[in-house]
């Protein structure tokens, strides 16, 4: 496998996409500096052990881990929904954007008035408002689902209109926490691929959560493997198939079962006691 | 198949921004469902026949009941004898006076009620030792008849409006307090944590997502609340009579039994009924019908 290099030097990350070309000129995306996370008694076993990390801007990331590995707690702590017990994070570029597994749009508002809500909180003013949510719908191709309620619409749909609310949001990064995980498997393939397009087009840092091995190749120029109990990362991979990339594609596989291997061994190790 | 080189269809096949467009448009089309809706006439004979067809079947039983003299005749008239009495006082313009003293202040009550019940059950839904503090009370006082306060009210304000309200609001404030309470309570977690990754925390937070997230348990609270209050100014006009107070529906009734007038008693109780149905369909109804539909929880057949 000449496109991946192991245990890579986390701040030599692979060049950035887009127009955005900005990977090692300046401060990164996000960085997270020994970052520990304790739930409940602070003497207790903790969730995120240590975790450094750092994402450059434009770079497209995959935390990759099984069950209990703290991954959307992570997400969370760069999110700022929580904080961390130990260690610093520090993300440039505004606050990040957050897609959840459920889209997580308000059921009350329209579909572009969900967009148009994160546009106000950012403070866009109202006239501009419309049209800038009719920009960002139809760059997730629902120029047409406006008017839409979100429950006339379908998973798929209602996924790529939470995206184009986090898109709303100015923040250059975009933390995505299993977003397709609950989405059949042709529509999770067409929405890699217009993930992949959004992404080349809009320059956006992108951590995306996921226990699915095959997306997160699919998908990013990094995947982060991380053990669980308590949650490190284990190793590191740095992509260069080029994009578009298909998911059946042998370079896709072939990393897919070497990273799995992996993933079952660090699984494995938790029955051993 | 032996033959295919594999690096080079990796490339080849990787579908073109045409290509996943359109499959896209595909899969929404497959996805949506255009609802075809049943018309209106149709809609509204299936929701006026059945209750029609029942106060019928009532009156019926109400008819046969006098004609074999159930109960003695000033006890029991007929319901053509309601029908006229209702009749003469409706020529006398007096129904609409009636009418609106009691409306009037039941609208008012139940605005009262609002502007403290909303803010109050807010505090006891977000802070938990006004919850812990007082939410079984709450609770507690919905379960109180609220008749029970007419005593001490005209004890405290007197036989006036000031007692009415007292009353109205006793019964109203708990239940639209209930009401924001259990709506906040049903908000998912996600739509809270959603709003603060959008930037909505604090004040902001409250108004874009709590409120709206919580509108349909607010709903039914605001439902119960104006039922709640309509039932206690009810009571405190039957028991609080007096000249001083204006002549509302309780006083009608409080009326007909001083002159054991049956049939003025039961258009009374007829108008009392028809007041609590008819806002409850042209105004509580068709709301919350609207709130659940736009949000997808309503299913129909």
């Amino acid at each position: 496998m000449s496109q991946t290099v192991h245990e890579q030097p986390l701040t030599a990350a692979a060049p950035a996409a887009g127009e955005n070309g900005t990977a090692g000129t300046g401060a990164p995306a996000v960085r997270l500096s020994k970052v520990t996370k304790v739930f409940g008694r602070a003497d207790g076993a903790p969730v995120l052990d240590n975790i450094d990390l750092t994402v450059a801007p434009g770079e497209f990331v995959c935390l990759l881990g099984a069950s209990g590995c703290g991954k959307s707690t992570l997400l969370n702590l760069v999110a700022g929904l929580d904080k961390p017990s130990a260690g610093t994070i520090e993300v440039n570029g505004g606050r990040p954007a957050l897609m959840f597994q459920e889209h997580a749009l308000f059921p009350w508002l329209k579909a572009g008035k969900n967009v148009e809500l994160a546009l106000k909180l950012r403070g866009v003013p109202r006239e501009q408002r419309r049209e800038e949510a009719q920009k960002l719908l139809a760059l997730v191709r629902l120029d047409t689902a406006y008017e839409k309620r979100v429950h006339e619409l379908s998973g798929g749909m209602r996924q790529r209109v939470a995206l184009a609310r986090a898109l709303a949001q100015s923040g250059e990064v975009l933390l995505m926490d299993e977003p397709f995980a609950a989405l059949d498997a042709i529509t999770r393939d067409v929405l890699h691929d217009e993930l992949t397009r959004i992404w080349a087009d809009t320059g956006r840092s992108v951590v995306f959560v996921t226990h699915n091995v095959r997306e997160a190749v699919r998908l990013a120029q990094r995947v982060v493997l991380m053990s669980s109990r308590p949650g490190r990362i284990a190793r590191e991979w740095t992509i260069d198939i080029p994009q578009p990339r298909r998911i059946e594609s042998p370079d896709v596989s072939a990393l897919s079962i070497e990273i799995t291997e992996q993933l079952r061994g660090e699984i494995r190790r938790h029955g051993k006691h | 198949m032996a033959s295919t080189d594999l690096t080079k269809t990796a490339a080849a096949d990787v579908p073109s921004s045409d290509d996943v467009a359109g499959l896209e448009a595909g899969l929404d089309a497959l996805e949506t469902y255009e609802k075809d809706r049943a018309p209106l006439w149709r809609t509204a004979l299936g929701k006026i026949g059945p209750p029609i067809l029942a106060i019928a079947f009532m009156l019926l039983v109400w008819q046969i009941a006098y004609w074999a003299e159930v109960k003695p005749r000033y006890a029991l008239p007929s319901p053509a004898d309601v029908w006229d009495a209702f009749m003469v006082q409706w020529q006398a313009g007096e129904v609409h006076q009636i009418l609106w003293v009691s409306l009037e202040r039941a609208f008012l009550g139940f605005l009262m009620a609002i502007a403290i019940g909303t803010p109050l059950g807010l505090l006891v839904a977000r802070v938990r030792w006004v919850r812990a503090a007082i939410g079984p009370l709450l609770s507690g006082l919905q379960s109180l008849p609220s008749v029970a306060w007419v005593p001490p009210a005209v004890i405290w304000f007197g036989l006036n409006n000031s007692a009415i309200y007292a009353v109205v609001l006793l019964g109203a404030v708990p239940s639209i307090a209930q009401g924001i309470v259990s709506g906040v309570d049903q908000v998912p977690p996600l739509f809270i944590r959603a709003g603060r990754v959008l930037g909505a925390t604090g004040l902001l937070g409250v108004w874009h997502v709590l409120l709206p997230a919580s509108l349909p348990g607010y709903l039914a609270g605001l439902k119960q609340g104006w039922a709640f209050s309509w039932r206690s100014l009810m009571a405190a006009e039957l028991i609080a009579a007096s000249p001083d107070l204006g002549y509302g529906l309780g006083q009608l009734m409080n009326q007909g039994r001083d002159l054991g007038d049956m049939p003025m008693m039961l258009t009374a109780v007829f108008m009392i009924l028809l007041v609590g149905i008819g806002i409850e369909l042209l105004f509580f109804s068709p709301l919350e019908k609207l709130v659940l539909r736009q949000r997808g929880l309503l299913i129909s057949k």
